[in-house]
């Protein structure tokens, strides 16, 4: 259906496809894998007439065609779910769906758009109201609106870069049910992920880039995850996380009865007690929206305390600003890499610099210095920056994360928090933050783990808490707890502490 | 869905921007503002060629014209340094000109309160009053802005007209030259409070001050905490917070510093230009200075060079006035500069590309 040939991308310093070539057939659900900066989503942006190639041809149902603009993609049935969602938020979904559209005369039906949308939704099992505004939507309810807008435009190749990265297990079942329809009807589905297992089970053939080159395709059925890892990395990787005993030391962070408010004024956060030791890992598990991303801005002095009291090391920082936080040496991973965590027109060394300037005694900035610590960094870390002096928003999503972490971790900190620190990342690289969490852990800091996977989160936490309705349910032992455990707590059931 | 017929041009976005396009869209814009303008002056019969070689002419062409077009760049430069702070962070300062008034109001209370100071406190005492005036002017509309986000860009261009209104308030009431046959203007200043000039020339201490504001600004920008956090600011606001910057301070900060230097520009107008407060200080300085900030795309040395342009402009102005044309050429002028620069823009992000129509 889909044939890309010997397609080639070059950027200022570095080649991000190199003679790459690529097809789908309809009916097919195929993945796209490759490391952090393999050249996955530049490959599908030049499918979506986003970029253009260098060299190389894309053929659709066998006949050349000159992608000049996303426009002209979606004339040929090409359409795109972006990892950065392109919706309007005061707008209601049917309102997102309309824009934009060519086809649409002057006088256009919101009536019979909702219902065509509402019947999409219901063939499709997608779930979705046309006249929900889309702020009020859940990050997987927003990504149905993508999809839905991308069908009513009568895309007919549908691509998804990283898609479940940003939606719970069960969310991200019901997304491949989804495209397993969809591709029953003939459509042909292209899906970049980096969750080898999901991948297994939910397609029908695997494209491997590496390197800006294609390492092969296989099909699903006839490859394991070791073949996968071997194609991506080059070499077989050790999936097993080596962790030592705990060895806690003081108390460094301490959370007494505290509560805090969401952004619509509700209380997101009721009575939380939660102390944190050095020298351990504490797990958040919690279905996304219950307090996890207030309890993370509340730590890092970026949401005020309403009632209660906060300490790290012994000393009071209730009201603490957050330069005075960055100081009592707490660092925060956001969950919002690019735009929070980092400056997007800012380069990599400016960006490293963005918190350090806070420590530079006399106010003016080293330059050479920075430059040298930043190399250090992008080095130890394997960071892909083809050029330091571009902005980072030139980054792959993968490397950004690894520069955003290696930047919080750079500084020695008492407290790390971090939000999701493994989305977006390939095996090697959810590898190397594994152990650089663990070795921190090792050095004496304490690290407070938000994430959505369970897995990651038993693996890695010391202690788990689970958030529900922005209330503890319980700290328990990983150790002596089993996954249906902690789903009921998730679901909202007390347990007694024992951890 | 057809691909339907659009054009055979179209903008495709940049990957990278480099240096030569940041270089050519102010400079095309200059351009193509010189041939817009001049296709209205071929409409009034005259060849445009000639008018903009007599302005040319009038503004390079003799050592009084190259130093009346040094005069008329001092406050230009001033004010475009300062509010190429703001602009940096985003604040759309366009109160320059009520700020310089403020200024040259704070600077002539100075010098009206302590007429006997030697210059060298005097001078200092105009140029701090001068500064504070301005500054405190640009603050006003900033502290809105930083604690209930009013819109900035209508509240310092409203307090324009207030500036103004005062300060002629001030020249037809309390401070009236009582021997000024009731023309509309203050007691003219004593000597100490009047800026030493280049030799017999009109060109004044002001510029040195222009450069040295430069200077300080290129450094404090590029090497120093401060400077960064202003950059980082204007690019991502919550970046900002998270990072520990303080970001409702550096708003008031920048607009003071912003608003302050414009006041200073008012201070060297009255001290060396007018040596009094009167009607009409500056024929649109602040304004003019926002295109020059734009053009030089905030940049320190390129504002230096682009303030002498625009001071020449002015200065060829008036000296085809005595060949019968209206000076407010010179205002149409840049107005289309303005207006191409802004449309060059897009430029920057995206380029024209031409080529077959996509699809079958
Ligand atoms: N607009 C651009 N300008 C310059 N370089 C770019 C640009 N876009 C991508 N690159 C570079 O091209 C390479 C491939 O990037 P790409 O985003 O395709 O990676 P990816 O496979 O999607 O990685 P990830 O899994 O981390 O998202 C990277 O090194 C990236 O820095
Ligand atoms: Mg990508």
């Amino acid at each position: 259906m889909v044939e890309m040939i010997n397609i080639t991308k070059r950027f200022p310093g570095i080649l991000a496809n190199d003679r790459v070539s690529f097809s789908v057939k309809a009916g097919e659900i195929h993945a796209l894998l490759g490391e952090n900066g393999a050249g996955k989503s530049t490959l599908m942006s030049i499918l979506t007439g986003l970029y253009r190639p260098d060299e190389g041809e894309i053929r659709i149902q066998g006949n050349p065609v000159d992608l000049q603009s996303p426009r002209d993609a979606v004339a040929h049935g090409i359409g795109m779910v972006h990892q950065h969602f392109k919706l309007v938020k005061p707008f209601t979904v049917a309102e997102n769906i309309i824009l934009g559209l060519k086809g649409i005369k002057e006088v256009y039906n919101l009536k019979s758009i909702d219902e065509s949308v509402a019947q999409l939704s219901r063939e499709y099992g997608l779930h979705i109201q046309p006249d929900s505004p889309i702020w009020q939507l859940s990050v997987g309810e927003q990504q149905r609106a993508e999809i839905v807008k991308i069908l009513f435009r009568g895309a007919e190749i549908l691509i998804l870069d990283e898609p479940t990265a940003v939606l719970t297990p069960q969310e991200a079942k019901d997304l491949y049910k989804t495209l397993r329809k969809m591709a029953d009807l003939g459509k042909a589905i292209i899906v970049i992920s980096h969750k080898l297992s999901e991948v297994l089970a939910h397609t029908d053939a695997i494209t491997v880039l590496r390197g800006g080159r294609s390492v092969g395709t296989v099909r699903t059925k006839e490859t394991s995850e070791m073949e996968l890892t071997r194609m991506m990395v080059g070499r077989p990787v050790m999936l097993e996380t080596v962790k030592n005993p705990v060895n806690r030391s003081s108390k460094v962070l301490e959370l007494h009865n505290l509560s805090a408010l969401g952004n619509r004024g509700q209380f997101a956060l009721k009575e939380i007690n939660l102390d944190i030791y050095g020298g351990e890992i504490v797990g958040i598990a919690g279905v996304a929206g219950n307090g996890q991303r207030e309890l993370a801005e509340v730590v890092a002095g970026l949401r005020a305390i309403e009632r209660g009291q906060k300490k790290v090391d012994g000393n009071d920082l209730t009201l603490a600003s957050p330069k005075q936080m960055i100081q009592a040496g707490v660092s925060y991973v956001p969950e919002d890499r690019l735009g929070t965590g980092l400056v997007p027109n800012l380069n990599a060394m400016e960006n490293y610099l963005l918190k350090g300037v806070q420590k530079m005694p006399s106010g003016f900035i080293n330059w050479k210095q920075v430059a040298q610590e930043t190399a250090e960094v992008i080095k130890k870390y394997d960071i892909k920056v083809p050029n330091p002096k571009n902005p980072v928003k030139m980054l792959s999503g993968g490397n950004l994360q690894k520069l955003l972490l290696g930047r919080e971790i750079s500084g020695k900190p008492r407290l790390i928090v971090t939000m999701y620190p493994m989305r977006g990342l390939d095996v090697g690289a959810m590898e190397t933050i594994r152990s650089l969490l663990l070795q921190e852990r090792d050095r004496g800091a304490a690290v407070l783990l938000i994430s959505e996977e369970l897995e990651e989160l038993f693996a890695l936490s010391d202690r788990l808490a689970v958030l529900h309705g922005g209330e503890v349910m319980g700290v328990v032992d990983p150790h002596k707890t089993t996954f249906e455990d902690v789903g009921l707590m998730m679901a909202g059931k007390r347990m007694a502490a024992h951890g | 869905m057809g691909n339907g017929s659009f054009s055979r041009w179209h903008f495709e976005k940049r990957e990278t921007t480099s240096n030569l396009v940041l270089v050519m869209v102010p400079v095309l814009s200059v351009v193509i503002g010189l041939i817009f303008t001049g296709l209205f002056i071929a409409l009034t019969g005259k060849d445009p060629l000639e008018v903009y070689l007599l302005m040319f002419d009038g503004a390079f062409g003799s050592a009084y014209g190259i130093s009346e077009t040094i005069v008329k760049s001092i406050p230009l430069l001033i004010c475009a340094l300062g509010l190429s702070i703001a602009f940096r962070m985003q604040l759309w300062n366009i109160g320059a000109e009520g700020q310089l008034y403020m200024g040259a109001f704070g600077a002539t209370w100075a010098a009206l309160t302590f007429p006997d100071w030697p210059a060298y406190q005097l001078l200092p005492a105009m140029m701090v009053a001068g500064f504070l005036a301005g500054g405190l002017w640009g603050l006003l509309p900033a502290i809105p802005r930083a604690y209930f986000k009013v819109n900035e860009t209508i509240t310092t261009l409203l307090m324009n007209y207030i500036a103004i209104l005062w300060v002629d308030y001030l020249v037809v009431g309390p401070w009236k030259d009582p021997k000024s046959f009731n023309f509309p203007i203050s007691p003219q200043f004593t000597e100490g409070a009047i800026l030493p000039t280049l030799g017999t020339s009109r060109i004044h201490m002001g510029l040195v001050f222009g450069v040295v504001v430069a200077l300080l600004l290129y450094i404090v920008l590029n090497y120093t905490r401060w400077g960064f956090e202003i950059r980082v600011s204007g690019e991502s606001p919550a970046a900002a917070r998270y990072a520990g910057m303080n970001y409702v301070k550096n708003i008031l900060l920048v607009m003071f510093i912003s608003g302050g230097l414009a006041g200073l520009a008012g201070m060297t107008e009255v001290s060396a230009i007018t040596q009094r407060l009167q009607h009409g200080i500056s024929p649109g300085y602040g304004y003019s200075a926002i295109i020059i900030a734009w053009l030089a795309r905030l940049h320190p040395a390129a504002i230096v060079l682009v303030s002498v342009i625009f001071g020449g402009m002015l200065v060829g102005g008036y000296s085809i006035q005595t060949s019968g044309f209206s000076s407010t050429t010179v205002s149409m002028l840049q107005g289309a500069i303005l207006f191409f620069v802004v449309g060059g823009e897009i430029f920057v992000n995206y380029r024209l590309v031409r080529g077959e129509k996509g699809g079958k």
